[in-house]
């Protein structure tokens, strides 16, 4: 686990992750997690992903020291859709993935909570 | 690969005749009460607990099992597995374990059976046939662990329902829970209490003719 004292934002374009599977997306986006950095992504991972994001986070806790998971938050416009909208974006999703989705992954030695209310994250660091 | 192949194999037994035992899974964030819930349901219907209690979170450590829950309601029944999870968390520092007085060797040998209960409960979510989730009513349920658990099971078309518990405390807000949520049918109760329970058995046998 890196000890940069260091607020650093990683800003994650979609391209990034959009063509890589499900191993190659989490492990990525952990990798820069273990460097102490908060990862904004654009879009958001598919849900079985954020549960195995979860799942792999959990491994690293028993094995590295220090690390104590992560703080996670997705915001997306998907949430106050109606019901033709949500199929548009279904199919939008299956063609390209959730793009128009944001989703925050913070280590959470660094940050100390993100709260989420609807539409709105805050994201709250410890001193 | 494995899962893949259980569902194939649970599709295919499907196709010649009734499903087996219904599974009926317990999720949820730590300390929302499910396994309070759970205790419940086993002593209304089979005279003793299925696990133990805490205000410590993370108290339900295994998932635990109770084969052959029998629930009759007038002419109605339905039997299931229950199984009752450990709280789902992206995060486990043992020092939070201190707090509540533990030593320092006792709160991180927690911390480590916590961790392997939220691995053990995310992969339990292969082979689960319906799924309750028990949400603290007291608490905002804008939370990212409620989301990705009903956001999963939804990905995996499991029937779904939540369960707004602790509704006897002053803060609880089932409005709030409904309004996160506004696709399902919320019942909110008081494991406790045993608040609106007649209410929850009778949502928890649609539930179970959902997933037959």
């Amino acid at each position: 686990m890196a000890k940069d004292k260091d607020l650093t934002i990683y800003f994650m374009p979609y391209s990034e992750i959009g063509k890589e599977d499900s191993t190659s997306r989490i492990k990525k986006i952990l990798n820069i997690i273990l460097q102490n950095k908060i990862v904004i992504l654009q879009g958001r991972l598919k849900a079985e992903e954020e549960s195995r994001l979860i799942g792999d986070t959990m491994v690293l806790i028993g094995h590295i020291k220090g690390f104590k998971g992560v703080e996670l938050a997705v915001v997306s416009s998907s949430d106050k859709m109606g019901i033709f909208e949500k199929f548009k974006h279904s199919i939008a999703k299956a063609l390209v993935g959730e793009q128009d989705a944001v989703t925050i992954v913070g280590p959470a030695n660094l940050v100390k909570e993100i709260k989420r209310n609807p539409q709105k994250l805050e994201l709250y660091l410890k001193k | 690969m494995i899962s893949l192949l259980k569902k194939l194999a649970k599709k295919f037994f499907n196709l010649f005749g009734k499903k087996g035992e219904i599974k009926l899974g317990f999720y949820g964030p730590p300390n929302a009460g499910k396994t309070s819930l759970a205790n419940r349901i086993c002593q209304d219907w089979l005279g003793e607990d299925i696990g133990t209690v805490s205000k410590i979170p993370h108290e339900t450590r295994n998932v635990q099992f109770k084969e052959k829950v029998v629930i009759e309601k007038g002419n109605k029944k339905i039997e299931f597995k229950l199984i009752d999870t450990p709280g789902i968390a992206t995060k486990i520092d043992f020092e939070d374990f201190m707090k509540f007085g533990m030593r320092k060797h006792e709160a991180q040998s927690r911390a480590k059976e916590a961790t392997q209960g939220i691995i053990e409960a995310i992969k339990w979510l292969d082979d689960i046939d319906a799924v309750i989730v028990v949400l603290d009513s007291s608490l905002n349920p804008y939370s990212q662990v409620n989301i990705t658990i009903i956001g999963n099971l939804i990905a995996r078309k499991i029937p779904v329902l939540i369960v707004a518990n602790k509704i006897d405390l002053r803060k609880s807000d089932i409005k709030k829970v409904e309004a996160a949520f506004p696709e399902y049918n919320i019942i909110g109760i008081s494991a406790r209490t045993g608040e609106n329970i007649d209410g929850f058995y009778d949502a928890l046998f649609k539930l179970v003719k959902k997933a037959k």
